[in-house]
C-alpha cells in the first residue's frame, strides 16, 4: 500500500490546532524533542517500512526543492 | 593454585626447518596448514584442524597471552564451538554467565532485557571472561593434541605463493628460515602484519571517538548484568558500560569523545576520579588495566587470496559494542577448519574454500552493519541525530516499541548464511507453501535442545559436529529402518554421514534400530518444536553445526545431491546430472 497523500484527516483544522498546541510553552529544544517523539510514535503506528520511506523521501524532497526554487502556488492545493 | 595467565611466557624453540639450507630441502615436508597468530581465532582454527587429524603448525610473533582483558564477552555460539573444541566447560566454569542487560538514561533505568528468554539451551547467552583466560585454556587444549605445534617467537616476515605451495619467511631469535605449507590461515589481528606484507588492505569507516577501558578490582554491589548508561551524570553527554568479569574484576568503558587526549586520560589521576564518580563514595577499588581506544568498521574485499585465508580481526573489524569481534572470529575459524580438513583429505574440491570467503564476508557485512548502527545510536553524529536518540530513550521508559529502537550494541548472534552456495533451498509443497515453520532454515547454525542419549540427559549440540550428520525424526515404535540403513550407507567420496534418529520422550530403547544409528530422545519435545520436526523429517547438518538441507521425507538421491553440494561439488556430479536430465526431459 503506498503512502496515502489524499485527504484523510477526519478533522483537519482540529488536528492542526492540536499540533501547534502540542508545542505551547516549549523551548525550541523541547519542541524538537516533542516533534521527534511524535514522529517515532506515528512511525510505529504505521509500521510498514516502505510507507515510512516514501514519507521520508517526500519530506526530504520538499526541503531540498525549497532550497533551490521558490515554492510555486499549487492550484490543486488552493482548490 | 590457579595459573596466572597474565604472567605466562612460552619458550622460543628452534625447529627442524631452521637447519635446512633451503625450502623443502633436508627432508622437511610441506606442511598441510600453517596458522599465523595464536590469539583466540588462530588457536581455535589450529585446534579444530588438529582434532580432525590434520597436522598444524601455529606461529606467533610473541611469547605471551593477551595483554589486558581485551575481548571479554563470549557468546553462546562461541561457547558451543569451544565445546566442540573440548574446552567449553572450563570457559563456562570460570566465566561470569549473564543473560540480562539494563539500559539507563541520565539517572533512570529505562528498561532491562533478557537475551535468552527461553530455557532448554545448554549454554548461556554470554559469559564474560578475560581474553587471557580464553587464550590460556585454548593453549592448554592445544598442548593435548600431538599433531599441533605452537612455535612462539616465530614471526612471519614475508610470504610467497607458487603453484601449490606457500612459502613463509619466518624470523626467529636464531635468524630467518623458510617454512612451506599447502594452505596458510592468517589470524594475526587487526593490524595484521602479514596482510600488510602482502600489500592488502582492510577498508571501511573510522569513527572519531575515543573510549577509555578500565578494569577495576573491587567487591562491588553490581549484579552479573550488562549495564549501559546514556548521558549519565558521572559522564555527561557520553556513554558508560559496566560488565562483570571473573576474579572480582569489573570492566568499565567510558566514552570520552574525540577531543580527549588518549595519553592523559590513561593517567590514574584522571581515571580514578571517573570511577569514583560512577561508584560513589567509599567503594574501594584497584586499577588492573587501563587502555584508550578508537575503533573502525572495516574489512578486506576478499578473505581468500589463493592459498592464503584471512580470519578474525585480520580480515574484518567492528566496534566493540555488540561483542562481534572475537565472537565472529571464532566463527570464522569453525567455518574454515572443516573445509580445509576435507579439501586436504581430497574429499572436497579446493572451491569449497571459496565458500569460506563468501559465507564469512557475508557474516562480516552483517556484523559491520549492526556495529555501525550501534555506533550511530551511541555517539550521534549530528544534533538532529542526538534529538532522535534522546527521544527514543525518553519514549522507551514507557513504550515497548521504542525499546526496539534503543541500540547500545546488538549483541552477537551467528549470521544466518541464507545465500550460501552450500545450502540446498527448501522445496515448496504442491501449494507453493513452505514446508517448514520456525527458524532452522538452511544456512542457520543449529539450535540447542535437551535430549536423552542412552537414558542420560545431554545437550543436542554437544552430540553434533565434526562430520556431516543426518538427523531423522521418527515416531516411537515406528523407526524408519530402511531410511536409516540407506542413510548409513550414503557416502560421498570419503565423506560419510553420521546418522541420528530423534524419537519422542520415552522412546529411547528401540529394538530394530540399525547398528551405528544413534537414538536421541526428545526429552522435552523442544527438538521437534525448534526444528519443526515430524516423523519422516530429515535434516542434513554440516560439520560446523549448520543446517544445509532438510526434507519432509527421506530420498537417498536428494540427500546425496545435497551432500555433494555442501562439499562444494556444485557444477558436476549428481546435482549437475539431475539438471541435465531435467533439461533433456523438457526439450
Amino acid at each position: 500500500m503506498p503512502l496515502n497523500t489524499q485527504p484523510n484527516l477526519t478533522r483537519p483544522d482540529d488536528f492542526y490546532e492540536a499540533l501547534i498546541d502540542m508545542h505551547r510553552d516549549l523551548s525550541d529544544a523541547q519542541s524538537q524533542s516533542a516533534n521527534a517523539q511524535l514522529i517515532l510514535l506515528l512511525a510505529n503506528h504505521i509500521g510498514d517500512l516502505a510507507i515510512l520511506q516514501e514519507a521520508m523521501e517526500f519530506a526530504r524532497a520538499g526541503v531540498l526543492a525549497r532550497a533551490v526554487v521558490q515554492p510555486a502556488t499549487d492550484p490543486a492545493a488552493a482548490a | 593454585m590457579e595459573t596466572n595467565y597474565q604472567a605466562c611466557t612460552f619458550a622460543y624453540q628452534p625447529c627442524a626447518e631452521q637447519s635446512a639450507p633451503r625450502p623443502g630441502a633436508g627432508g622437511h615436508p610441506v606442511h598441510p596448514v600453517v596458522v599465523i597468530g595464536a590469539g583466540p581465532v588462530g588457536l581455535a582454527t589450529a585446534i579444530d584442524l588438529a582434532q580432525q587429524g590434520v597436522p598444524v603448525v601455529l606461529l606467533d610473533d610473541d611469547c605471551t597471552l593477551s595483554t589486558g582483558s581485551r575481548a571479554i564477552c563470549f557468546a553462546k555460539r562461541t561457547l558451543e564451538i569451544f565445546d566442540r573444541l573440548g574446552c567449553g566447560q572450563r570457559m563456562v566454569d570460570k566465566g561470569v554467565s549473564w543473560n540480562v542487560g539494563k539500559i539507563f538514561f541520565d539517572q533512570e533505568l529505562v528498561y532491562s532485557f533478557d537475551l535468552l528468554p527461553e530455557c532448554g539451551h545448554g549454554r548461556p547467552a554470554f559469559i564474560n571472561l578475560q581474553q587471557y583466560y580464553v587464550e590460556g585454556y585454548l593453549v592448554e587444549r592445544a598442548a593435548e593434541l600431538a599433531n599441533l605445534a605452537i612455535r612462539w617467537k616465530h614471526r612471519v616476515a614475508g610470504l610467497t605463493q607458487d603453484g601449490d605451495v606457500v612459502t613463509l619467511d619466518v624470523e626467529t631469535p636464531d635468524g630467518n628460515y623458510a617454512l612451506q605449507a599447502r594452505y596458510v590461515v592468517v589470524a594475526d589481528g587487526a593490524r595484521s602484519p602479514v596482510r600488510h606484507a602482502m600489500g592488502l588492505e582492510s577498508k571501511g569507516r573510522v569513527f572519531h571517538d575515543r573510549f577509555l577501558i578500565a578494569d577495576v578490582k573491587m567487591a562491588a554491589p553490581f549484579p552479573s548484568e550488562r549495564w549501559f548508561w546514556f548521558d549519565p551524570p558521572f559522564n555527561r553527554n557520553q556513554s558508560v558500560l559496566v560488565h562483570r568479569q571473573p576474579d572480582n574484576v569489573w570492566r568499565i568503558d567510558f566514552q570520552l569523545g574525540w577531543d580527549a587526549d588518549p595519553e592523559l586520560e590513561k593517567e590514574p589521576e584522571r581515571v580514578i576520579p571517573r570511577i569514583q564518580a560512577l561508584l560513589g563514595d567509599g567503594v574501594e577499588f584497584a586499577l588492573e588495566w587501563v587502555s584508550v581506544y578508537t575503533f573502525s568498521c572495516q574489512r578486506m574485499d576478499r578473505f581468500r587470496h589463493g592459498r592464503v585465508l584471512f580470519a578474525g580481526d585480520a580480515a574484518h573489524r567492528v566496534s566493540p559494542f555488540g561483542a562481534r569481534g572475537a565472537n565472529s572470529g571464532v566463527q570464522d575459524a569453525e567455518n574454515l577448519a572443516w573445509k580445509l580438513g576435507l579439501v586436504l583429505a581430497g574429499s572436497a574440491p579446493d572451491a569449497l574454500l571459496d565458500s569460506y570467503a563468501s559465507e564469512r564476508e557475508h557474516a562480516a557485512d552483517e556484523n559491520i552493519r549492526h556495529s555501525t548502527r550501534s555506533t550511530d545510536f551511541i555517539t550521534p553524529k549530528t544534533p538532529v541525530s542526538r534529538v532522535f536518540r534522546d527521544a527514543v530513550l525518553t519514549l522507551a521508559r514507557q513504550h515497548g516499541f521504542a525499546r526496539q529502537l534503543v541500540n547500545s550494541g546488538r549483541l552477537s548472534v551467528p549470521a544466518v548464511l541464507h545465500a550460501s552456495p552450500l545450502n540446498t533451498p527448501d522445496a515448496a509443497d504442491e501449494q507453493g507453501e513452505a514446508k517448514f515453520a520456525g527458524l532452522m532454515v538452511p544456512g542457520t547454525s543449529c539450535a540447542d535442545a535437551p535430549v536423552k542419549v542412552d537414558g542420560q540427559a545431554a545437550w543436542l549440540l554437544r552430540q553434533l559436529g565434526n562430520q556431516f550428520t543426518a538427523m531423522v525424526f521418527a515416531d516411537a515404535g515406528a523407526l524408519p529402518a530402511p531410511a536409516l540403513t540407506a542413510l548409513q550407507t550414503l557416502a560421498c567420496g570419503q565423506v560419510r554421514l553420521a546418522v541420528l534418529c530423534v524419537v519422542p520422550a520415552g522412546g529411547g530403547e528401540m529394538p530394530g534400530a540399525p547398528t551405528g544409528v544413534r537414538l536421541f530422545e526428545d526429552s522435552e519435545g523442544l527438538l521437534a518444536r525448534r526444528y519443526d520436526g515430524r516423523p519422516g523429517t530429515v535434516y542434513l547438518l554440516r560439520p560446523d553445526q549448520h543446517v544445509c538441507a532438510r526434507w519432509r521425507a527421506f530420498d537417498a538421491g536428494q540427500v546425496q545431491a545435497a551432500l555433494r553440494r555442501a562439499l562444494g561439488w556444485q557444477e558436476d556430479g549428481a546435482a549437475g546430472d539431475e539438471r541435465i536430465a531435467a533439461a533433456t526431459a523438457e526439450a
